[in-house]
């Protein structure tokens, strides 16, 4: 079976993003980028399958501007097999991301694609089930367990109230959340051999995909200031001002 | 122009989330219609059309809708799209799950976890963890939209609609219902709790949970919540991760307990309306939104506090 794991490339998580003064976005020159890191979860867990000898390949596809290669050669180094770099230029809305990401399996035919269960600079939660959708597939989101029972997969979910365990016919989609697994760093003999490690190069305008956005971006502003507020000296005095000040009590 | 609210509910009875989303919904300024879809859920169709504002409750009763499968869960709606120019749901676990599938099948961008109806095509929502908010105008016919709860009131009791049978779409039958384990507990949910403790990292193990952060919630009726950190460690369970990928709260009070107060946490809670801070280490994040902060060790202060709200008669 073959894995497929698509990967974006994000402001890296621990960059305090700034809201550019014209609020036409966020400032992103000069910021430094890396692998979703829910993303590095789906990259693992699709390696973790092939080790167990239950996948064959592991693919890392992306798509994004020509940079986004490094975000491949990432996954590469971790121990994915090959890549595929699908460029596009500019906001590439999950929908549109949904359509390419299609159009790739359908030529890659995987038994099953691991998606990050959202990338932290939209968070729109949106590219992995959308993606199951235009495939027909079934999803599992938010997995914390994967199994692989003959054809099918179960999977243990997140959910509001716990956990909540599914099956799945395959091929399916399934997205990752924190609890999953715990990501390997890439050594430094992989990440040299990574550099041999084949990337396809392909264009958005190779399948057919309009990128025209349906949401327009009016504005990005600054979230509303949170104050510090004081520092009490003792539990007495913080009852009282939760009683008296705040009351909340 | 009508939109169709999708309502979180366990059968018997309708989640607080359904209420907060309402009030998104009927925003969009058209008639509000509110699909329960479960497995003998006419008690939550009931509840549902006792909603202000609600036109109409549609009900579909099927076993495909026991478990919130997302495959049937999506048809569903697909297949009542065609009376209906926007869908909109609360962005709990179960249509974070479904939503996007709809969108995908009625070929249209979602907008999610929306905090602000600006009017009815434009919305406001967060990005980067809450660290801005976009300003988005959609320009699809028909709209998809999740709701972050947290930030809109709950739509209260006062209607009185009809509740009609829709008809249950063809299962696709891509999955089945294997298990699960929910955590019954007698204190509040976190989405809808007026007050949280929460701990982190600093409890050192479930034991201390229980023995610290347990009492003290239960000394002011909260429900429990936890930071990333405690939860990946294995202190506390999943469900009460607070933060920007766990659950977004805001209530009256949330009491942060020996948590540092990384950006993904702040992302959780930060619109609560009063902020309690206890760590020992003065320096820490958390004290930067908080409205009060004590630096103390949580070990002592915490029974400290349980006890002097005890004599309070809490």
């Amino acid at each position: 079976m073959k894995v497929l794991v698509p990967v974006k490339r994000v402001v890296d998580f621990n960059v305090k993003v700034r809201v550019k003064s014209d609020g036409t976005g966020v400032e992103l020159a000069n910021v430094k980028m890396s692998m979703n890191p829910f993303d590095e979860i789906a990259v693992e867990e699709a390696l973790r399958l092939k080790e167990a000898g239950k996948a064959t390949e592991v693919v890392v596809v992306s798509i994004g501007p020509a940079q986004a290669s490094e975000t491949i050669r990432t996954g590469l180094a971790m121990g994915a097999d090959r890549g595929i770099l699908v460029k596009a230029e500019g906001n590439v809305e999950p929908l549109a991301v949904a359509k390419l990401l299609k159009a790739v399996a359908e030529a890659e035919k995987p038994g099953l694609i691991i998606l990050g269960k959202q990338a932290i600079d939209d968070d729109s939660n949106q590219t992995g089930q959308m993606l199951a959708a235009l495939l027909g597939w079934p999803q599992a989101t938010f997995a914390s367990k994967l199994e692989i029972e003959g054809s099918d997969f179960k999977v243990t979910r997140e959910v509001d109230g716990g956990l909540q365990t599914v099956k799945l016919k395959g091929p399916a989609i399934v997205t990752t959340d924190l609890r999953l697994n715990e990501p390997r760093y890439a050594s430094l003999p992989n990440i040299m051999k990574a550099k041999k490690k084949p990337i396809d190069d392909k264009s958005a305008s190779d399948y057919g995909v309009d990128l025209t956005p349906h949401l327009e971006v009016l504005k990005t502003a600054e979230p509303p200031g949170r104050k510090g507020g004081v520092k009490v000296k003792d539990v007495a005095e913080l009852v009282s001002k939760l009683k008296t000040e705040a009351g909340v009590l | 122009m009508t939109t169709l609210l999708i309502a979180e509910h366990d059968n018997a009875s309708i989640k607080d989330a359904t209420n907060k989303a309402l009030t998104a919904a009927a925003a969009l300024g058209a008639d509000v219609h509110v699909l329960v879809a479960g497995e003998n859920a006419k008690a939550a169709a009931d509840a549902a059309a006792k909603l202000a504002g609600v036109k109409k409750v549609l009900l579909a009763d099927n076993a495909a809708y026991a478990h919130d499968l997302a495959e049937p869960l999506a048809a569903l709606i697909v297949s009542l799209a065609s009376g209906y120019d926007a869908f909109v749901a609360p962005a709990t676990s179960r249509y974070k799950n479904v939503m996007p599938r709809v969108a995908a099948l009625l070929d249209v961008m979602q907008v999610s976890e929306i905090i602000k109806v600006v009017s009815p095509d434009t919305f406001e929502r967060p990005i980067y963890a809450g660290n801005a908010i976009q300003t988005v105008k959609s320009k699809d016919a028909k709209k998809v939209i999740t709701v972050r709860t947290s930030t809109f009131a709950a739509a209260g009791e006062g209607g009185s609609a009809p509740v009609e049978n829709a008809t249950a779409a063809a299962d696709p039958g891509l999955s089945s219902f294997v298990g699960e384990e929910v955590a019954k507990s007698d204190r509040p949910e976190l989405t809808s709790a007026k007050i949280i403790v929460s701990g982190g990292r600093a409890m050192q193990s479930r034991e201390n949970f229980a023995k610290y952060i347990e009492p003290l919630a239960d000394k002011l009726g909260a429900g429990v919540g936890a930071s990333r950190a405690a939860v990946d460690a294995g202190y506390a369970p999943n469900d009460w991760q607070v933060g920007q990928t766990g659950k977004v709260v805001a209530p009256e009070l949330y009491v942060a307990i020996g948590i540092s107060g990384a950006i993904q946490h702040l992302a959780g809670m930060k619109d609560s309306k009063v902020i309690v801070a206890i760590n020992k280490d003065e320096d820490a994040p958390i004290f930067q939104v908080a409205d009060y902060g004590l630096v103390a060790d949580l070990y002592q202060a915490v029974p400290e506090l349980t006890d002097a709200l005890g004599k309070l008669g809490k």
